[in-house]
Formats: C-alpha cells, sequence, structure tokens
C-alpha cells in the first residue's frame, strides 16, 4: 500500500473542511497538508445551502439575542458555553468571507446585508441572494488555491481512520481513478464530511451525504452524539425533495393548507397579523413548521398529490422585481422541478429530511474523545444546535468550528511526534477490502438493502415517533446489518467503481441509522425535533442530557448520556408567535 | 404495459475495452424524470456497473454535465419530456479524455482554474476589525453574473477552440478571472495578466458563443472574454503611449 507522510490530514472539502484547510495552511505554512475529498470540493453540498448564515453585525442586535434564539431555539438541548463561543466568532468569520471576496448581498450604502430567519429574533442572517453555500464554497475553494501547502487529494474515498495506541495517526483513503489504496500517516486528522440525509429517502441532502465520516469515527470508538434529532425542513419541493429556502418566508411567503388558511396559527405561533414578523407563523422554527403539517396532514388539510401531500407556499406578494432579484433560485427551481413559476402560482412544498443536528461528540475544541482526531460542521456535534438548528446557524458553524478545528489540529501535528511508518490498522483496512472483491453474490443488492433502510428511516423515526415503530425500525436495521455483511459486489472493476463506493456508503449509513433509531427509541420524552407520540412532553428531570451513541461491532450500539452545559440561560418553554414578540 | 424509454450509454472501463461502445437500457418513462433519474434507474436496477458523477440533484454542484443527444447539458436538469419518443444518446462531456463510461478526467480543467490566480487579491489590506470592504449593490451587479460559475465544463465541452487547443484556458476559467478583475475590492488584474492575455487565454477565443449558449447557469462567458479583450487592449495601449504609468 502507498504511504503518504502528512502532518494534517482533513477529510472531507466542503465549507467545514476548506475552512480547515485555510486555517491548518495560515497557522504554519510548514506543517505539511492533505485534503481528502471523494468528491472534488466544488461538489460539496455546502453549495445547496440557500437561504444565509448568521452572525451579528448590526446594531439592533446583540451577542446576547443571538445566544438566546439559539439556545430557546436547540430546546435547551445545546452546550451553553459553546453557543457563546459560537455567537461571538461567527461575525468575524462572515466577516473573513466577506474578504476574500463573498458575493454577500448588500444594503444601499454598501454594508453586507441580513435577512430575517426562522425563529430569529431580529434579521441576522447574512445572504448572497438565495445561493449562500454555493458562494461560501466557492469563495473558500477558490481562496485555498492560494495556499501552497494545501495539498489536495480528489476523489478519494476515506475508509478507515488509523487508530494506534490511542491515538488518531492517520486514515486510509481509496483513490477513485484507480482503486489504489492509500494510507496518509498524519499527525492530526480532522473529519469534515457532513451529514447523513441519505439515510432517509425523501431528503434536501446530495447524494454525497452517507454519512461517511460519522461512521468512521464511531467505529473507531468515538461517539456519536444526540444522533435522534434530525431536522425536517418544512418547504421542499414534491418528488425531488429540492430545498425552497426559508430566506423565501424570510422575505415575507407564507404558508396555507387546502384551504387557503394560514394553518401556522392554530399550533402556538399566531396569530397570523401583523406580517412578516419575526419568531411568529411562518418564521417559526422548523421542527414546529414541521409538526404543524404533519397535524394538517392528520386532520385531511393538506393537499393530495401523486408525490405526497402538500401545503403551498405562496411569495407572489414579493413581486417579481423581489423575487428575482433575492430568490432567483427559487424562482428558477420551481419552473423547473414542478413547473410552477412562483411569481404567478403556489409553490407546492412538504416536509423533507435537511440536517443532521446530531453527530461525532466534540468538546468546544473541536476535538474527539480519540487523541488526534477534530471533527467540525455538520458530521460534528460540538452541541450548539441542541435538538433543533436555526436556519442559517449551520453556514456560521461551518466557517467558526472549521478554522478552529484547523487551528486545533495544526497545534496538535506540531505538538506530537510523527507515527511510525508501519501500521497494522492499515492493512487490516486493505484486507477487508479485499474479502469485498472476493466475496460471492447473494440475493441482495446495494439499492435493496437502501431502500429498505429508507423506508423503515421514514415509517419509524421521522417527524413523529413511538416506541413500535422504532422498535421496528431497530429490528429491520439488525437484519439489514446482518445481509449487509453479507452482500457481494456487482461491479469489481479498479477504475472509478461507483459500485464499490456505493457498497461502502451502505455500511456507513447502515451503522449510523443504527445510533439513530437506538438514540430514538431510548429518549423518552420530546424536545425539538425528537417528538415521541406517547411521551409529548419535554422531561428535563430525566433527558435534559446528551445521548452518546457507543459503536458495539455487529450488535447494536449502546446508548449512554452526559450532562448538558448550562451556563446563563435555565431551560424554560419555548415561546414563539405573538408571545414572543 | 406501461411507457418506457430507451437510453443509449456510452459504455468505457479501460482495464477492459480497448475503445468505447453504447449499450442500451430501456427505462420507465415518467413526465417528471429528468436523465439523471433515468440513469440512476439503470444502476439500481438494470445494471450497476455504470458509472457516472451526480450529487444535488438541483443544478448546483455541477457533476453531472454530459452530451445528451450531442448537447451538453446537465444531466439532472434534462427532463426525459423533451425527449419523448425518440431514443436518448449519453455521452460523456466532449474535449476530455474519458476516465470511464461518463466520467471524464477533469485534471486540465482544475488546472486552469487555479492557473488564472482566482482569488480576491485585495485593493488595500484591511484588518477584519475595520469591518467590511464596502461594495454598493451597483457595484455587486457589475460582477455578480460571473460569480454563478458551478464549473460544471459545459462550456469546454462545447468550444471548437478546447477542441483545437488543449492548452486554452477554457471560458470558465476566464470569465472567472474577469469576476475578480471586476469587483470593486481586487487589485489582482495585472497578476491575472500573464495568463489571461497570454496567447492561450482570451486571444485564442475565437468568439463562436457556443460556451454561453450552453451555460446552464447564464454567466456569459463570451462577454467576459471579449470585455477582457478590450480591456487588455486598453491596458496595451496606454503601456505603450506612457510606459509603466499604470499597474
Amino acid at each position: 500500500m502507498d504511504v503518504i507522510e502528512i502532518d494534517v490530514a482533513i477529510v472531507g472539502a466542503g465549507g467545514a473542511g476548506l475552512r480547515a484547510a485555510i486555517a491548518v495552511a495560515e497557522a504554519d505554512p510548514t506543517l505539511t497538508l492533505a485534503l481528502i475529498s471523494k468528491v472534488y470540493p466544488m461538489r460539496s453540498h455546502t453549495v445547496a445551502a440557500e437561504g444565509g448564515a448568521a452572525g451579528v453585525i448590526k446594531d439592533n442586535d446583540s451577542l446576547d439575542n443571538h445566544f438566546n434564539d439559539t439556545v430557546s431555539g436547540g430546546d435547551w438541548l445545546c452546550d451553553q458555553d459553546a453557543v457563546e463561543l459560537f455567537v461571538n466568532t461567527a461575525p468575524l468569520e462572515l466577516l473573513q468571507l466577506e474578504h476574500w471576496g463573498c458575493p454577500w448581498s448588500r444594503e444601499a450604502n454598501g454594508t453586507v446585508a441580513v435577512r430575517p430567519f426562522g425563529g430569529m429574533k431580529v434579521e441576522r442572517t447574512w445572504y448572497a441572494a438565495d445561493k449562500t453555500g454555493f458562494h461560501i464554497l466557492h469563495t473558500l475553494f477558490q481562496t485555498s488555491l492560494k495556499y501552497p501547502s494545501i495539498r489536495r487529494f480528489d476523489e478519494y474515498y476515506s475508509t478507515d481512520l488509523i487508530v494506534e495506541d490511542g491515538r488518531c495517526t492517520g486514515v486510509v483513503a481509496i483513490e477513485m481513478r484507480s482503486g489504489r489504496m492509500v494510507a496518509f500517516r498524519a499527525k492530526a486528522v480532522v473529519i469534515a464530511t457532513g451529514g447523513a440525509g441519505r439515510l432517509f429517502p425523501f431528503t434536501t441532502n446530495g447524494a454525497i451525504k452517507t454519512g461517511d465520516g460519522m461512521a468512521m469515527a464511531y467505529r473507531a470508538g468515538v461517539p456519536l452524539k444526540d444522533m435522534e434529532f434530525m431536522q425536517y425542513h418544512p418547504t421542499g419541493l414534491p418528488g425531488t425533495g429540492i430545498l425552497i429556502t426559508e430566506g423565501s418566508r424570510g422575505e415575507g411567503g407564507i404558508l396555507v393548507n387546502k384551504d387557503g388558511y394560514r394553518y401556522l396559527q392554530d399550533y402556538n405561533l399566531g396569530p397570523p397579523d401583523p406580517w412578516p414578523r419575526k419568531k411568529a407563523m411562518e418564521l417559526g422554527p422548523r421542527d414546529r413548521l414541521c409538526q404543524a403539517f404533519w397535524h394538517e396532514q392528520q386532520k385531511g388539510r393538506t393537499i393530495k398529490t401523486p408525490q405526497g401531500d402538500v401545503v403551498h407556499l405562496d411569495i407572489r406578494q414579493l413581486g417579481e422585481k423581489k423575487i428575482n432579484e433575492r430568490l432567483p433560485m427559487v424562482r428558477e427551481l420551481a419552473i423547473a422541478y414542478v413547473g410552477v413559476d412562483p411569481v404567478h402560482e403556489m409553490i407546492p412544498v412538504r416536509p423533507v429530511v435537511h440536517y443532521t443536528m446530531g453527530g461525532i461528540h466534540t468538546d468546544i475544541d473541536t476535538a474527539t474523545s480519540l487523541p488526534g482526531l477534530f471533527a467540525a460542521g455538520e458530521c460534528a456535534c460540538v452541541s450548539i444546535n441542541g435538538a433543533n438548528r436555526l436556519g442559517s446557524n449551520s453556514l456560521a458553524e461551518i466557517v467558526v468550528f472549521g478554522a478552529r478545528a484547523g487551528r486545533g489540529a495544526a497545534a496538535f501535528a506540531k505538538a506530537n511526534p510523527k507515527p511510525g511508518a508501519a501500521s497494522n490498522a492499515a492493512e487490516a483496512a486493505q484486507a477487508r477490502l479485499r474479502e469485498l472483491f472476493a466475496r460471492e453474490g447473494g440475493p441482495d443488492t446495494v439499492s435493496g438493502l437502501r431502500k429498505a433502510m429508507n423506508d423503515s428511516m421514514e415509517s419509524g423515526a421521522g417527524i413523529y415517533r413511538s416506541e413500535d415503530t422504532l422498535l421496528a425500525t431497530c429490528g429491520i436495521l439488525a437484519d439489514l446489518r446482518a445481509r449487509y455483511r453479507r452482500l457481494a459486489l456487482q461491479d469489481r472493476s479498479n477504475v472509478f467503481n461507483t459500485d464499490l463506493i456505493q457498497t461502502l456508503e451502505l455500511g456507513c449509513m447502515l451503522d449510523v441509522a443504527a445510533a439513530m433509531a437506538h438514540s430514538a427509541l431510548e429518549r423518552k420524552e420530546s424536545r425539538g425535533s425528537h417528538q415521541r407520540l406517547e411521551y409529548p412532553k419535554r422531561d428535563d428531570a430525566n433527558y435534559l442530557k446528551h445521548s452518546l451513541a457507543a459503536f458495539r461491532g455487529d450488535e447494536p450500539p449502546s446508548i449512554g448520556y452526559r450532562d448538558v452545559v448550562i451556563t446563563r440561560s435555565q431551560p424554560a418553554e419555548r415561546v414563539y408567535g405573538g408571545a414572543a414578540t | 404495459m406501461s411507457e418506457t424509454i430507451t437510453l443509449e450509454v456510452l459504455r468505457y472501463l479501460p482495464e477492459t475495452d480497448s475503445e468505447p461502445h453504447f449499450q442500451r437500457y430501456t427505462v420507465p418513462y415518467k413526465d417528471e424524470w429528468v436523465v439523471l433519474d433515468a440513469l440512476n434507474h439503470i444502476k439500481d436496477h438494470l445494471d450497476a456497473t455504470l458509472s457516472y458523477r451526480w450529487s444535488c440533484h438541483m443544478a448546483v454542484c455541477g457533476s453531472c454535465g454530459m452530451t445528451i443527444n450531442n448537447e451538453p447539458k446537465l444531466s439532472c436538469h434534462t427532463f426525459l419530456r423533451d425527449y419523448r419518443g425518440g431514443v436518448i444518446r449519453v455521452e460523456p462531456l466532449d474535449h476530455f479524455p474519458i476516465e470511464r463510461d461518463l466520467v471524464i478526467v477533469m485534471d486540465s480543467f482544475m488546472d486552469k482554474l487555479s492557473s488564472v490566480k482566482p482569488y480576491l487579491i485585495p485593493k488595500q489590506d484591511k484588518p477584519l476589525s475595520s469591518g467590511e470592504y464596502l461594495q454598493t449593490p451597483g457595484e455587486l451587479n457589475v460582477f455578480h453574473q460571473y460569480t454563478q460559475c458551478i464549473n460544471c465544463m459545459l462550456c469546454y465541452a462545447a468550444c471548437p477552440q478546447v477542441g483545437l487547443n488543449e492548452d486554452f484556458v477554457g471560458p470558465a476559467a476566464l470569465a472567472l478571472a474577469h469576476r475578480y478583475n471586476l469587483d470593486s475590492r481586487d487589485g489582482g488584474k495585472a497578476a491575472r495578466a500573464d495568463v489571461v492575455a497570454s496567447n492561450e487565454g482570451i486571444w485564442e477565443c475565437t468568439f463562436v458563443g457556443a460556451c454561453s449558449q450552453v451555460c446552464p447557469k447564464c454567466v456569459d462567458p463570451a462577454a467576459a472574454i471579449q470585455q477582457t479583450k478590450i480591456s487588455a487592449s486598453v491596458d496595451w495601449l496606454k503601456d505603450l503611449l506612457t510606459p509603466g504609468a499604470h499597474t
């Protein structure tokens, strides 16, 4: 096996990975650095984020406001020290992007513009029309080209972390164009591989979001935290799941049911007027809006379509000029994929799996429990999002904690010796891959097992869960994981073998899915995005705790708990609608 | 029986094939399906060995550029309904080596992109503590369209000059250089000129305009290149008249 010696290896080249790479290069240009990704950086799913990035910049706002919105939005499951650090740092990181050329939308006087977003008391979401993630990703990628020490390994699929003597000393990856395996022997490793929306059948997430980095860390003994919290976004296009940004409601769009009624007023989010109004109605948090949809559906007040039940998002009142200026992609997407021009018609939308609040357990410095391993971005859980992330906090999170992970890894690499050249762990990874190539075919296919997993996650671990549905899902996942161990490749070639990659991704997804379903089964309360039908109330006495799912090989995970860090905001009722403003 | 449609897909596996060939697949026809959905159907149900790139399925990640009935297209944004009743021929993008099946080797594109220094080279240094560079909506509008490139490479597949001269920097990279040159915060035009205004740069373009026609994001690289030509000519003339007077 080829061995590449490196100071810092970063897995994942989306917003968090690129920001980490730049931070390493700026911390010390003599550090060698491998930026490893299964796709070219500009394909990373940061590209699809639309609405914006939150950071306090205007005089009418305060860091306390952002802190309080985030903590209550997360139903008090956020670690408040991490939130404090996050809201304090976000404005600087967003300014840094501005200094690197990000084309933020502007006020007439040339300062950056901000827009309202769900659950935020004051408008503080920086945006670049409705392609904010796209512009952040391209700005970071293009900026990364300035730094000679950033050596990219595009289209390398990472399979395993190398762990020796209780320290992470690298990562094993497959060069996709050749099938060759490479061991990156590193002093420090950062995982920044994004979320796991592809566990579900109906998601805004691109094909690449299969939880690979989460699975690698989890298998290496790092717990996955708060995995039961999966965010649905209230406005996805039926059929494809394409995201229609919350920014469309921030700009004044409304949601109506089949009777043309703004149904959110029936769910503690009203009254409907005056509109637009912060933290009320359509600018409530995502978990509440998706739950309201579910209830409307139960009452038969949604609209039936061949692609499932929908409600209508109406942005016509914004007018063509403002739609073209602020929401051009929304218009383009709606016309192309559902044949609706939002200037003249209402857009059909339904809740869609969007964001993984849980992830690799890290401390406030992005360090994991495994020395030398750091994680940042959606794959990580530094616990700023708690039980429900507020829209536009994640684009700020990737730069705040991506930079922090890069600096942390750089410092770790400088303070610790080079790992030895030989590694049994890398050889073992290669042996497992050889075994997969040699395995004889059974009746199962990648697509068949993946569909069974997707269906079981949707039916058992959706917006509302219950003991029965979760037990059924855990059972199905156990069966699928056993069958996966006998799954054979249909393509045994070496060059760009996507059957191989999809098979490895499925293995990651099944492990992460088990962590998610079992964490959900054990949390016998309702909090944020985790709603249990038989336990409709939040239970702070027993569950004001982070869950920690620990990998146990072929067995289901064990679920432990850890205290939430509370510094200055005691748990209280989450208040939205008229009472919040 | 429900309606179907036939795809004729280029296959090439360098380990075993001496040259590419076409393989036919029949898939269900659905009005709302794009060509990528049909390929995914093939991958999941008919032939797991087919390889192609894709991710976002919403025309923003730029992965899934292919040649569809002789036109460079994003397969996630090309609907079966526009080919109903016919056969859809799917090939990799033109003007790039084939890595396998519909996957092209894009090393040259990545090199060209980085060659134009596509990052802000600030006109003036400004500490973060002093806040943002002011930029009015009007100043943003000057270059905004050229920020929209998703690096899908359809313009390289469409451009006859890329086909004739593999060293031509090409439409997307030149448009990106122009994007930074036009940015009111940027002062890097001279640093980019070595590549942009070289023989392999703007002067290689013969203004066919195919790049702009196929661009799925209306970036209009042809306009960027023509504007750059004018600007470079003016700089050249100024330099001739008053040597060293400008940068």
